[in-house]
């Protein structure tokens, strides 16, 4: 009966294959074996698998919204990612020959997505305290993905795309949460403009990587891209080119938007009172003027601290930003900041007399700190930890340091947790971060990926998973899902895809 | 930088519209020479890159002045390749309405046309200008060449097309492709088949097919640009063994073989029956008067493990000396390739082995620090062979920060010996190893840090001395390199005009 059944299939699947046909592509997993090597990535925190190989056709396999969801099809969230997890799945009209000769045990007819909380927070930002766990059952006839929220759906979802893919998986039983709550990349927009389209296609490399937070350095000095409404000048004198080199109020919705849809949050930083000269050019009287000696000596420094029109400014400014960036977080920078204009200026030495100054930083409670200096590190994160604040990790992971060979391993071998402390559970997560200064459109995406998918894993697994042969195995099919699926992630070593990359 | 230029500031409007090439009356060349006619139309969209076509609403702004660019070639052949001894000098004179573009042979036609595509520029309103100039141009060097690995990484064919246009662009007039090599054999034989049936990465998607390599040929052939296949042996030959049984040296764990395979096995004569036929064929597809055939990176403990190999070594009297045995094989090989009327390109290994080849091979130094490849020139040159350096010129090594500047200062007669000497470096060449680049990184890996190595080899070194002076033209020629849709990285902060708007 089986042997029949096969036979037809396999004729059905030859006649399609023949006439080209896309009605009937079948998908199956193949009968799983000891030693077919699992490529999630990253790895799921639990996972179990049978023996059971399971088909789907293109034809009639669905992603549904189960009976018991909170959620439904006005979860314009969730529609949007079933349709584009469908083309994940049977898109690029993939070749499946070696499928034929499996012996599949039943048809896999749909994936039932079941939100489970009262609120699906459907039409809500993701935040830092977002549920991103789920389960996912893959057996016969359903397969069923429940989450909490529609950020745990999105996550599962990917999981899914990822079993599927591989074929060489069966039945599974999936519990997966992330082990940090902020998994962030970083991108500098003001080094090198960043045309919208390179942002977005990262964007789908981040879901793709269950990173869950863009942290968008959009301005420095160089440049300054931001279109601001209150201030319009900031733009359109600071940016490298009034029209052609700005993101427009449209454009940063469309970013935040493609962004919530995939459960990542968009974390501005408008870095002061450091790396702001190009703030000066449309806002005078911003930055403080150095001297040389008695006099100005032409050249500007960080935003002058002691006038009441730059924090006037400041309040406009960050009251636009706010409202246009809906997450809870804002990223003010502060970081190395020069004091020889400070110290060259004489109205500020007179104000450093009055107020008797002894500089002293004092964080209210709940700022996250970012530590970004790559030495001591450990002392850094005692030291933040141990002062009751939060942190977020990124200094060993400045992947603008490029060098030649395999340098994910030693991204991947990061131990975020290793340092001396009692409050390790302050550190809240970690950033991969893309410095522009030798990055634009031309290079980003291979320079990104999949070096980021090493920290991507760090940031979401448990942290015995940790091997780099295993990992090695995954990561390079990891990396040729995320070509096929039209990323161009670069290389680990010799090697190929079924699919290479055409390009452009 | 060409070798003689001059320019005023009296510029020319240049109405695309009323733009027009062509053949002076005097020319040996005319219409129906392929290479100038394809040239003259893909130099037309390289200049306007805005240009859409139709009426001509685009320049109400100027009065309508004809612009012509006469190109006069003095020897016509047009349906050849380029090869060892092609002259790629030429004169171009840019006065009002027209340019003289004036060159020996169709290739120097080429490298002007390229020259006078990168004087045309647009102003703020967008309207194309070119300045009066002046220029006597020839290379430097005659061997400018690029290297692509397609074995570690199988490239798919617009990766290397695309490679091919922007050699052109900086004036590159060979393609090394190193074709095969231990992971893969992506290149499709004609008469052993199994080669690439059982050696590629896969049979059918992973592979060059005759008419792909026949395209590549033709591809290059237009942008003046010959190319050098390399297969590399006898080490780098892994995936050689697996569709041709027996080629390779069995290696032996004490008295039985161990299941692993090294270099190709120099004592049988199958092996060089094989070789012969193989090279035969790659001579016949491949029109280059050259064929590099690698000899680098031997490693000797295969040899030594095998019986077979070591009574061989004892018949022949090379006692335990393996690199008389490299030798012995290379020999042969590089007279096979003599036999076949080519001239062979091996690495230094070859060399430094004190290997018998004949007077005109032409080594490739690839080893060391600018100390050791210093001396390495001294010495190949002072044996009286031809040498090119790459050494330096690694570009697949990567490392953060604006590491043009390398490449850039590079000093390729910069060793100790006599003007004679000096003379046998005929050029250079760029190196693409692929074990970490595939398509997907290619071109930004490339592109411009190549360039920076393209002006060394073509241009005077005295003149082209200083970096900084360098940078902001290379800044420039990225961002035409973009235009043109070659997705070239950036050297520092800044931007382009027009910026990539790919992945």
């Amino acid at each position: 009966m089986a042997a029949l059944r096969l036979l037809s299939v396999w004729t059905l699947l030859l006649t399609v294959t023949v006439c080209d046909g896309w009605l009937f592509d079948g998908f199956a997993a193949r009968r799983h074996s000891e030693s077919d090597e699992v490529a999630l990535w990253p790895l799921p925190q639990k996972f179990q698998t049978s023996v059971d190989a399971f088909r789907l056709s293109s034809a009639s396999f669905q992603i549904v919204h189960a009976k018991e969801s909170t959620a439904g099809p006005s979860c314009s969230l969730l529609q949007n990612a079933f349709r584009r997890y469908y083309s994940y799945i049977f898109g690029n009209g993939r070749k499946h020959g070696k499928n034929l000769e499996n012996v599949f045990d039943a048809d896999l007819a749909e994936l039932q997505v079941q939100i489970t909380s009262a609120d699906p927070e459907c039409d809500g930002y993701p935040s830092l305290k977002s549920d991103e766990s789920y389960q996912l059952e893959v057996n016969q006839p359903t397969a069923v993905l429940k989450a909490a929220s529609v950020w745990g759906a999105l996550r599962g979802l990917e999981t899914f795309s990822q079993l599927v893919y591989e074929d060489d998986y069966g039945g599974t039983s999936i519990s997966d949460f992330p082990r940090f709550a902020h998994r962030g990349i970083l991108l500098d927009s003001s080094r090198h403009y960043l045309p919208l389209k390179v942002i977005l296609a990262n964007l789908e490399a981040m879901a793709m990587n269950k990173f869950n937070v863009f942290h968008w350095h959009i301005v420095d000095d160089q440049s300054f891209p931001f279109q601001s409404r209150t201030f319009p000048d900031l733009s359109h004198k600071g940016a490298y080119h009034p029209y052609t080199h700005v993101y427009t109020p449209a454009d940063v919705k469309m970013v935040i938007e493609f962004a919530r849809m995939r459960g990542i949050r968009v974390l501005a930083e408008f870095d002061s009172p450091g790396h702001t000269f190009s703030w000066g050019k449309g806002q005078t009287g911003l930055l403080t003027p150095c001297f040389s000696g008695s006099s100005p000596s032409g050249t500007f420094g960080p935003v002058n601290p002691i006038l009441n029109s730059t924090y006037d400014f400041m309040t406009r400014f960050f009251k636009e930003v706010s409202t246009v960036f809906p997450d809870a977080y804002i990223h003010l920078g502060g970081d190395e900041v020069d004091f020889s204009c400070w110290k060259s200026n004489p109205d500020i030495q007179k104000f450093m007399d009055q107020q008797g100054f002894v500089v002293c930083l004092q964080l209210k409670g709940d700022t996250v700190v970012e530590v970004w200096m790559n030495n001591n590190v450990d002392k850094e994160l005692q030291n933040v930890t141990g002062s009751g604040f939060t942190a977020i990790l990124s200094a060993p992971w400045y992947l603008d340091y490029i060098s030649y060979g395999q340098d994910w391993k030693k991204y991947y071998t990061v131990e975020p947790l290793n340092f001396e402390g009692w409050c390790k559970k302050l550190v809240i997560g970690g950033e991969a971060c893309l410095w522009g200064e030798y990055v634009d459109a031309t290079n980003l995406t291979p320079r990104l990926w999949p070096r980021a998918s090493a920290v991507g894993e760090r940031l979401w697994s448990d942290e015995n998973v940790k091997d780099v042969g295993s990992a090695y195995d995954r990561l390079v099919k990891h990396r040729c899902r995320m070509v096929r699926r039209g990323i161009p992630a670069e290389p680990l070593y010799i090697g190929f895809c079924p699919h290479e990359y055409s390009g452009n | 930088m060409p070798q003689q230029m001059s320019q005023s500031t009296d510029r020319y409007p240049i109405n695309p519209q009323l733009l027009a090439f062509s053949y002076a009356r005097d020319s040996a060349a005319q219409s129906g020479c392929s290479v100038l006619d394809a040239a003259f139309e893909r130099y037309f969209n390289l200049i306007f890159p805005d240009f859409v076509g139709g009426t001509g609403l685009s320049n109400i702004w100027s009065e309508p002045k004809p612009f012509t660019v006469s190109v006069k070639v003095k020897n016509g052949e047009c349906d050849g390749f380029p090869d060892e001894g092609s002259n790629e000098s030429y004169n171009l004179s840019v006065s009002a309405g027209q340019a003289v573009l004036k060159a020996e042979s169709v290739w120097g036609a080429l490298r002007g046309l390229e020259s006078f595509s990168q004087l045309v520029y647009q102003d703020d309103y967008n309207l194309y200008f070119v300045n009066k100039t002046e220029i006597e141009d020839f290379p430097r060097f005659q061997f400018r060449g690029l290297l692509l690995d397609t074995s570690r990484h199988y490239l798919p064919m617009p990766a290397i097309l695309k490679t091919l246009d922007a050699m052109a662009y900086s004036k590159f007039n060979v393609f090394h492709w190193h074709i095969v090599d231990d992971p893969s054999f992506p290149y499709q034989s004609r008469n052993y088949p199994d080669l690439s049936s059982k050696g590629a990465f896969h049979p059918m998607t992973h592979i060059y097919t005759q008419s792909d390599v026949k395209r590549v040929i033709y591809h290059a052939r237009l942008r003046g640009i010959r190319v050098v296949p390399e297969f590399d042996s006898p080490g780098h030959t892994q995936s050689w063994g697996k569709g041709q049984p027996d080629l390779l040296t069995s290696c032996y764990k004490g008295k039985v073989p161990s299941g692993t395979f090294g270099p190709v096995n120099p004592t049988l004569s199958s092996t060089y029956q094989f070789l012969n036929g193989l090279f035969k064929e790659v001579t016949s597809v491949f029109p280059d008067s050259y064929l590099h055939l690698g000899g680098d990176e031997v490693d000797f403990t295969c040899w030594r493990s095998n019986p077979n190999v070591q009574a061989f070594m004892a018949k022949m009297g090379f006692g335990s000396d393996y690199t008389k045995l490299e030798s012995y094989y290379m020999e042969n090989i590089v007279n096979i390739t003599a036999a076949l009327n080519k001239t062979s390109i091996v690495w230094q290994d070859v060399f430094d082995y004190r290997e018998r080849i004949p007077m005109d091979t032409v080594l490739e130094i690839w080893k060391g620090v600018p100390a050791d490849y210093r001396a390495e020139l001294g010495r190949i040159t002072l044996a009286g062979y031809r040498v090119l350096l790459s050494a330096p010129w690694y570009i697949n090594h990567i490392s953060y920060g604006q590491d043009w500047r390398n490449a850039y200062t590079v000093q390729p007669q910069n060793f100790s010996g006599t003007e004679q000497q000096k003379k046998l470096v005929i050029g250079g060449e760029v190196c693409m190893w692929g074990e970490y680049v595939d398509a997907t990184n290619l071109t930004p890996r490339l592109w411009p840090r190549a360039s920076a190595a393209a002006e060394r080899l073509w241009s005077d070194e005295e003149k082209t001395s200083s970096v900084d002076k360098a940078f902001p033209r290379l800044e420039d020629f990225r961002c035409t390199l973009i235009r043109r849709g070659i997705q070239a990285e950036p050297l520092f902060v800044g931007h382009c005009k027009h910026e990539y708007s790919g992945l």
